[in-house]
């Protein structure tokens, strides 16, 4: 488990155009954390650090499979309410360069493909979230950002597949071997 | 030499050397400094970090020591990202987290090919990749380009971001009408920055200097300029986007610029589809309600010259200054991505006392011992192996060319560290030859006077930058003399 241990370096700067837009998932209300950027935060990276309880009475449990680039299956057992890329960060999943921005909408890299049917029941997709998916390598017709799509109860046993992002073919199969030695 | 139990020394004399691999801790006092592989970056941007990562999490010895030239990290995230744009540097917090773990050491202060060589590291080092980027800018070659009032996008960025080489610019604001060259993301930013509302602006960590430079700005109408036409132009939605909404500024697009282009865009591909239509909705359309009230009271104004290719820049009277601006009417030849601007015979000519340069970034070559292809800009290589060089590297704009955003250069970046650990994995970098990396360059430097700065001695100039800052209500106020940096840290 890695600790995160983040300086408080930067605090974003939330002027009208950016309050809200980037958090559309609701932490459960007993979470430690606060849910959503507050214009008065002064942390960038609280949000990031979802002190969401793991005690199985409160709040759904929800599994989720991603596949990751070199097809190996990485499982997690999420919170209703996360976003995944929540998932990714708290359970220290093995997705390199995943979520770079820390879910503001500010780069592509918390991009998943889901299957047809499951995209096609989550929440409709914002104007700021497309604009940056446009900009993602391996775009398809069923792809989202992570750390826009919250988890529901619905979803459990949901499978999602992280994109290829290196430029070449080769790589897929060499990426797997170097991380498993 | 280590003492071994005589159990322990049984088993080892029955094992052959090359078959042991190191299992649980690091620490193993047997001959793991003779396997462990030291690897060098040169440069301490995204491209350096994200190699850096990749290599440290994919190797489990392996131990990475990332140069810079200024005392401070993070390269174009620090420099080049605008101050209102604080999202897409919370990067640096995972650069953070490689530069604080065990196997990775920073040294800042320290400029390759001057402070020590690339020959030095490729001796101390196993493998050395070059990440240091574009520090440069293209020149547009045309005469009245050194004339007073003329700039390089890229030194006004440098300029309000605190870079040390552009804290002297003072460029010259007084002119109600600027013109930037170019139509990409960097032509939008500077574009931006001069007409953000002052009250937002104050609240970013837009330099001291800078920022009281632009509150007596008259800057009232910048136009961005390209030679081809709106399919061509290189910025991308969001940012459009920013500059459509930016309060107290109305855009000004000329109709007859996009007719006929909702057909033209049917087929393409998304993002270009979308990029288009937003201009397109912008310069025909009516605007929502949101929209017309910001352009109703808008005191400042920006807009998009299409077809237009700079022939000369016009000087004042007395020669010294930039009064406007000559430019070649072109048309289109081609379509799409390729299409090419092609000269009409006509010209035209404006006024401005201000005019950005934003054509690109542009790398520079490092030294006599890295081949540099400078038709191209970048450092010839393969999958990011040096071409002709054994266990040189190179990753980030440097390697590819100064285009894309963060995430270009994250997967470049481990793409390259993929071509190191294949290297070593297949015995190409002789990791049983031991190296001595920082501790052979360390006698290196200090016979030459140079003092690295430390990760730690980041931390202390970083903490005096957010306490400034915290006084004028900033996320951070940047130091922006290298020797104030240094002598902060006691240097």
């Amino acid at each position: 488990m890695i600790t995160w241990r983040v300086p408080r370096l930067f605090r974003p700067l939330l002027n009208g155009l950016n309050i809200g837009k980037a958090q559309p998932c609701k932490v459960a209300e007993h979470s430690q954390a606060p849910a959503t950027l507050q214009p008065e935060r002064s942390f960038s990276s609280t949000h990031w650090l979802r002190d969401v309880p793991r005690d199985p009475s409160s709040a759904e449990r929800v599994t989720v499979h991603f596949i990751n680039r070199d097809g190996e299956k990485l499982t997690a057992v999420a919170k209703e309410g996360e976003s995944l890329l929540d998932v990714v960060v708290n359970q220290n999943l093995g997705i390199d360069g995943f979520g770079a921005c820390e879910g503001t909408l500010a780069c592509s890299t918390c991009h998943l493909i889901f299957e047809r049917d499951v995209f096609q029941k989550l929440d409709a997709i914002s104007d700021e979230e497309m604009d940056m998916l446009d900009l993602a390598y391996g775009l398809s017709d069923t792809s989202r950002l992570g750390c826009q799509v919250c988890v529901k109860k619905s979803m459990d046993g949901l499978t999602v597949q992280v994109p290829m992002e290196v430029s070449d073919l080769r790589r897929q199969l060499e990426v797997g071997k170097q991380s498993k030695q | 030499v280590v003492r071994l139990g005589p159990r322990l020394a049984e088993v080892c004399a029955e094992w052959p050397r090359s078959s042991w691999r190191p299992v649980g801790q690091a620490r193993r006092p047997l001959s793991t400094s003779e396997r462990v592989p030291r690897i060098c970056i040169v440069g301490s941007g995204p491209a350096g970090f994200y190699t850096a990562q990749h290599l440290l999490k994919h190797h489990k010895l392996a131990r990475v020591d990332i140069y810079e030239k200024l005392p401070v990290p993070f390269g174009l995230v620090r420099f080049g990202v605008a101050p209102d744009h604080p999202e897409v540097k919370n990067v640096i917090n995972t650069f953070t987290q490689t530069a604080q773990s065990d196997r990775c050491s920073y040294y800042g202060n320290v400029t390759v090919g001057k402070d020590v060589t690339v020959e030095e590291l490729q001796q101390a080092y196993h493998a050395v990749v070059l990440s240091y980027g574009a520090e440069d800018n293209r020149i547009l070659g045309i005469p009245g380009e050194n004339l007073s009032g003329v700039y390089s996008a890229r030194a006004f960025v440098g300029w309000y971001n605190g870079l040390p080489e552009n804290r002297d610019l003072k460029p010259d604001l007084s002119s109600k009408t600027v013109l930037v060259l170019g139509q990409g993301n960097v032509a939008l930013d500077v574009a931006r920055i001069l007409l953000t509302p002052l009250d937002l602006l104050r609240k970013t960590d837009i330099t001291e200097g800078s920022l009281a430079a632009i509150a007596s700005s008259k800057v009232k109408r910048v136009w961005l300029v390209g030679r081809r036409g709106p399919l061509q132009v290189a910025f991308t939605i969001k940012e459009l986007r920013e500059m459509v909404n930016l309060p107290g500024a109305r855009p000004i697009l000329d109709p007859a610029d996009f007719a006929g282009l909702r057909d033209a865009i049917k087929d393409v591909p998304r993002p270009r589809k979308r990029l288009t239509e937003l201009m397109i909705k912008t310069a025909l359309e009516k605007p929502g309600e949101k929209e017309a009230k910001i352009w109703a009271s808008a005191t400042r104004e920006w807009g998009l010259k299409f077809l237009r290719s700079p022939l000369e820049i016009l000087p004042t009277a007395d020669g010294k200054r930039a009064r406007g601006i000559r430019m070649a009417v072109t048309r289109l030849e081609g379509s799409g991505e390729s299409a090419t601007a092609v000269p009409t015979g006509e010209v035209e000519e404006l006024e401005c006392g201000l005019i950005l340069s934003s054509i690109g970034y542009r790398s520079l070559p490092l030294g006599s011992s890295v081949p540099f292809d400078r038709k191209h800009g970048i450092i010839p290589n393969h999958l990011g192996r040096v071409q002709g060089v054994p266990g040189l590297y190179c990753s980030g704009w440097v390697k590819r060319g100064p285009t894309g955003v963060i995430i270009t250069t994250m997967n470049d970046s481990f793409d390259t560290a993929q071509s190191v650990l294949e290297d070593l994995q297949a015995g190409m970098l002789n990791v049983s030859n031991t190296k001595e990396g920082f501790e052979s360059v360390r006698s290196i430097l200090q016979s030459r006077g140079v003092h690295p700065v430390s990760f730690s001695d980041w931390e202390k100039i970083d903490a005096a930058e957010v306490a400034r800052g915290q006084l004028a209500g900033k996320p951070r106020e940047k130091i922006v003399d290298p020797q104030e940096m240094l002598q902060l840290i006691g240097h």
